[in-house]
């Protein structure tokens, strides 16, 4: 799997949801695109990783 | 030399504008319509950058006010100190060009009014502040409009640097400038100077999008993502 740019390799198939927490991601802050669309956050408990998915996890931080 | 009180008209300004971008170019810029969320230092520049080049329909959505604060960063004066934003950039706006259209919402966003609110514009530019906001704005406008493309921006506090911000395309509708980890909650605040640049990102991508078609650009070739 490319996670913002980088590979990653999935060890098991892996919730979007238990990924995104594993990875100390605050869901409240971020956009994640898959493949190149979006992935609404409703969807995050029922859409299942792949090795071959490209993720995109937008962290944003304050400033404007 | 005093200032000139008279106004030009709206043939003098188009005249200017197509002598400095060419007509082909400026059609395009004045038939562009761009939707603003957030009025601060990233979304007030972006907009007086936008009117500057004649964008034609400008849509700015703020429900704050002119606050002392906003000085080192935001364009605006300190006699519009307590002024609605919404009211006191369409104004500066106007000075600029009085022949733009310019729409203006004075309301907070929320996922409730996201639909309604940015239903005409091409292009929503994420200029908010609060990071929750901003991945509020990008997740409504990504997930209710398919076809509409959102420009946003994280990270650009503090000063130096300039070329850690850049621009980059995330997905077929995304785009994100800033240097992504710069946080103003960090104790280091925000400042004009690269606030301005972070904006001139935003901007300048929308120029470029509105010119050149959401695939006819060189942004998305140059990444190097």
């Amino acid at each position: 799997m490319k996670v913002n740019g980088e590979e990653k390799v999935l060890e098991k198939e892996i919730l979007l949801s238990e990924y995104l927490e594993q990875e100390g991601y605050q869901t409240g802050r971020i956009a994640v695109e898959r493949n190149g669309e979006i992935i609404p956050k409703r969807n995050y408990k029922a859409t299942i990783l792949h090795n071959d998915d490209v993720l995109e996890v937008v962290s944003f931080v304050g400033g404007g | 030399m005093a200032d000139r009180d008279w106004v030009l008209t709206k043939e003098e300004i188009d005249a200017a504008l197509e002598a400095r971008h060419s007509r082909t170019v400026q059609e395009r810029l004045r038939a562009g319509k761009v939707a603003v969320a957030g009025l601060g230092g990233l979304g007030s520049n972006v907009a007086v950058s936008l009117a500057r080049i004649g964008v034609g329909h400008l849509h700015l959505v703020d429900f704050d006010r002119v606050d002392v604060t906003n000085l080192n960063r935001q364009q605006y004066f300190m006699r519009q100190i307590g002024r609605y934003k919404t009211d006191a950039l369409k104004e500066e706006l106007l000075e600029i060009n009085p022949y733009l259209d310019i729409r203006t919402d004075c309301v907070r966003v929320t996922e409730e009014n996201l639909e309604a609110l940015f239903q005409e514009e091409e292009i929503v530019c994420e200029a908010f502040d609060d990071p929750e906001c901003k991945a509020m704005l990008v997740n409504g406008i990504l997930e209710r409009f398919p076809e509409k493309i959102i420009v946003s921006a994280s990270g650009m506090a503090g000063y130096g640097q300039s070329n850690e911000i850049r621009t980059r395309k995330i997905g077929k509708n995304f785009y994100l400038c800033g240097d992504g980890v710069s946080d103003s909650g960090n104790g280091m605040g925000l400042m004009a100077p690269r606030v301005a640049v972070c904006a001139g990102h935003e901007a300048n991508l929308i120029a470029e999008l509105l010119i050149d078609g959401r695939d006819g650009g060189q942004t998305d070739k140059n990444d190097d993502k």
